[in-house]
């Protein structure tokens, strides 16, 4: 059954469809008069040329790992999370309240506080939807998507009628206190030595990003709960005949998907802007899809994958400040991302697959 | 509230609801012919894109609508080999059309008009204007009727009543032709349309396409007549509420019609207030905006009538072997 050998399926592929993304969005660029050559230099440049640039590649991949995981188990359990948005919104939420009505005597309570509040907001606004795709069989997607904007809704009422302080115009919540802040990348460097840029966002939450991908793969790997994961995404009916149920796989696989999304808010929000904002997640629960399928749902593909994502925003951002060409260019990456590794997959497929058989003919 | 502030707010609730309506009539025969489509935000909002720039460029609003449409049908083309020649996700296809579309819409705009994102704005022939409906004005004193007919009905664009045209056109065409019939039966069970020597694959590219142009016209409207010229992200998430009517709507065309008026009337309301007082109760304006959503989920949850979508929606077609 196996055609393609698994290195193959499992770097092979993924790299021909991000190649294809690069030359279109190289293309895109030679279009609208710029160089793409010094594009790529001066995103190199600005995103890994210096501990500053680093600093951001890695804050947004912090983000990136979240939401790609969160996508990720879904895909497991053969499900299609495009919420990450919305529970990562509610997961900020749960932060902001974490944060801002108890008087934390130190960063790492208020962090298991915060962890513990933005997991559980964001795994109660996936709980529904998963809920209805369980027992009312209602379609995951839509209802997913639906939530996303009830979740823009939500924290918009909450910002503008019940946390924004007296007095301020501003649709956001007052600044957490000051011993609530999550030691930055410059600050648990520092005792080793090692010099990182004061100004950049990286935090304590990059290694909460990379525990919860090992977890991850502990769980979907290592476990009995990952097997039935496993199962129920593989075959449905086949899952149900080994006595899985498949109402508390849809449950539990959604749960940890909202969880995860949500708890991407202890990066951007506790980590990094340390107070809510309206649309603090600048859309990386939609990157999410596109570091999940790049990263073939794979903890450590995903890992990987935020962090070129993480490279992109950056890169992309510095773009935009140098050149003519605006941010919208790493939309546009994305999608291609998305287009070739998700819905195209078998047009990379198909032809290496047949050159792989033609291969083990001419052998045998 | 008088007579008059009500008939404004159904005169813009037909307004908003056009492009709903087109839209959500391209979904229909999208995924009556079983692919899903949540790229209508993308189809439209490219569209709404390519329309201004033609028309500001050319002048001619026709030809923006020509352009619009255009651009439409290539990202439904791209839907549609993914979805249909490569067997690939609808959903996530679709996912990537929008991104592609956002994405797209604003490095072209920057590159040709260096406005932010921007088109110029449209002026005379690069819009569409208002149609005044014979005898609007001499009837417009009549009471009660008058309003109603030259406020309300009359002095729209002629895409609203292209828009509404469709209703019927696309019952007749789904309901009452050989074609419509078999479009349904490719959502259904394609595999005996197979049997009986039709193309599916056909079919399904058919259908596509119709989609694409629904939604070229529906973004064209957004760009050149409910508004004059194109803004980053214009569309706002129409598609989103598009393709929630669609649901609400239980993919038929005649409720895709009540049910964007309803949506449209919800934005209209959201739009002239912001909070509504009720006595001592307030409703929010979020709650107004997340209403459609809400109903949405509650229609799809099946607690009010269970909405069956088409049999084969989302599946690839793959010939037994």
């Amino acid at each position: 059954m196996d055609v393609m050998p698994k290195w193959a399926e499992v770097v092979l592929v993924p790299l021909i469809s991000l190649l294809l993304a690069a030359i279109l969005s190289a293309l895109v660029i030679l279009a609208i008069g710029e160089d793409p050559i010094a594009a790529v230099e001066l995103m190199v440049q600005g995103a890994l040329g210096s501990t500053y640039g680093w600093g951001y590649t890695l804050y947004y991949a912090t983000n990136f790992m979240f939401t790609g995981l969160a996508v990720a188990v879904a895909f497991h359990a053969k499900m299609f999370n495009i919420g990450g948005e919305g529970q990562a919104m509610l997961g900020g939420l749960g932060v902001a309240l974490a944060c801002l009505y108890f008087p934390w005597p130190h960063w790492s309570l208020a962090l298991i506080a915060a962890t513990v509040g933005a997991a559980l907001f964001g795994a109660a606004w996936a709980a529904i939807p998963a809920y209805l795709q369980a027992k009312r069989g209602s379609h995951i997607v839509i209802t997913t998507i639906m939530f996303n904007f009830i979740a823009a809704a939500v924290l918009n009422y909450m910002l503008v009628n019940v946390l924004r302080p007296e007095g301020s115009m501003d649709p956001a919540t007052e600044r957490f206190s000051p011993t609530v802040h999550l030691p930055t990348l410059h600050e648990i460097l520092a005792p080793f030595g090692i010099e990182f840029s004061k100004a950049a966002p990286a935090n304590f939450s990059l290694l909460v990003a990379i525990a919860a991908c090992i977890l991850v793969w502990a769980l979907i790997w290592r476990t009995r709960l990952g097997y039935e994961i496993r199962a129920y995404g593989f075959s449905e009916p086949g899952a149900r005949y080994a006595g899985i149920s498949p109402t508390r796989i849809i449950m539990i696989s959604m749960l940890i998907s909202g969880g995860l999304a949500g708890l991407m808010a202890i990066n951007n929000v506790m980590g990094e802007a340390e107070r809510l904002v309206l649309n603090a997640t600048e859309g990386a629960g939609f990157i999410g899809i596109a570091v999940a399928l790049m990263g073939r749902s794979h903890p450590l593909g995903v890992f990987l994958a935020a962090i070129l994502f993480g490279f992109l925003y950056q890169g992309g951002a510095e773009l935009a400040l140098w050149t003519s060409i605006p941010r919208e260019l790493i939309v546009v990456i994305q999608a291609l991302v998305i287009l070739f590794t998700g819905a195209l997959d078998n047009m990379v497929r198909m032809p290496l697959e047949s050159l792989f058989l033609r291969y083990r003919k001419g052998r045998s | 509230m008088d007579f008059l502030t009500i008939i404004q707010i159904l005169d813009s609730t037909i307004r908003l609801a056009t492009p709903l309506l087109l839209a959500c009539l391209a979904g229909l025969f999208s995924e009556r012919a079983g692919i899903f489509d949540i790229g209508l935000e993308g189809k439209m909002l490219a569209a709404a894109f390519f329309s201004a720039a033609t028309a500001a460029i050319t002048g001619s609003v026709w030809l923006g609508l020509l352009a619009g449409t255009l651009a439409s049908m290539v990202l439904s083309a791209l839907h549609g080999l993914a979805s249909i020649t490569f067997r690939g996700n609808q959903l996530i296809s679709g996912v990537a059309i929008n991104f592609l579309a956002a994405g797209m819409t604003v490095l072209i705009a920057q590159d040709w008009f260096q406005q932010g994102g921007r088109t110029p704005s449209l002026i005379g022939q690069g819009r569409f204007n208002a149609v005044t409906l014979p005898f609007a004005d001499a009837l417009a004193d009549v009471p009660v009727l008058g309003p109603i007919y030259s406020e309300l009905i009359s002095g729209h664009s002629i895409l609203v009543y292209l828009a509404f045209l469709c209703v019927p056109a696309t019952w007749w065409l789904l309901f009452r032709t050989r074609f419509g019939l078999r479009l349904r039966a490719v959502g259904e069970n394609p595999a005996a349309v197979d049997t009986a020597g039709i193309s599916v694959i056909g079919m399904r590219y058919a259908a596509v396409a119709i989609c694409g142009l629904l939604c070229g016209i529906a973004g064209a409207y957004l760009a050149t007549a409910l508004q004059a010229g194109f803004v980053k992200d214009m569309t706002a998430g129409r598609g989103y509420i598009a393709l929630a009517a669609l649901i609400f709507a239980k993919w038929r065309p005649w409720h895709a019609m009540f049910s964007c008026l309803l949506f449209g009337f919800l934005q209209a309301v959201a739009l002239r207030y912001q909070n509504i007082h009720i006595g001592d109760f307030v409703i929010p304006v979020q709650a107004m905006d997340a209403l459609p959503y809400i109903l949405t989920v509650v229609i799809l949850a099946g607690f009010v009538g269970k909405a069956i979508p088409p049999r084969a929606g989302g599946e690839p077609y793959v010939k037994e072997r």
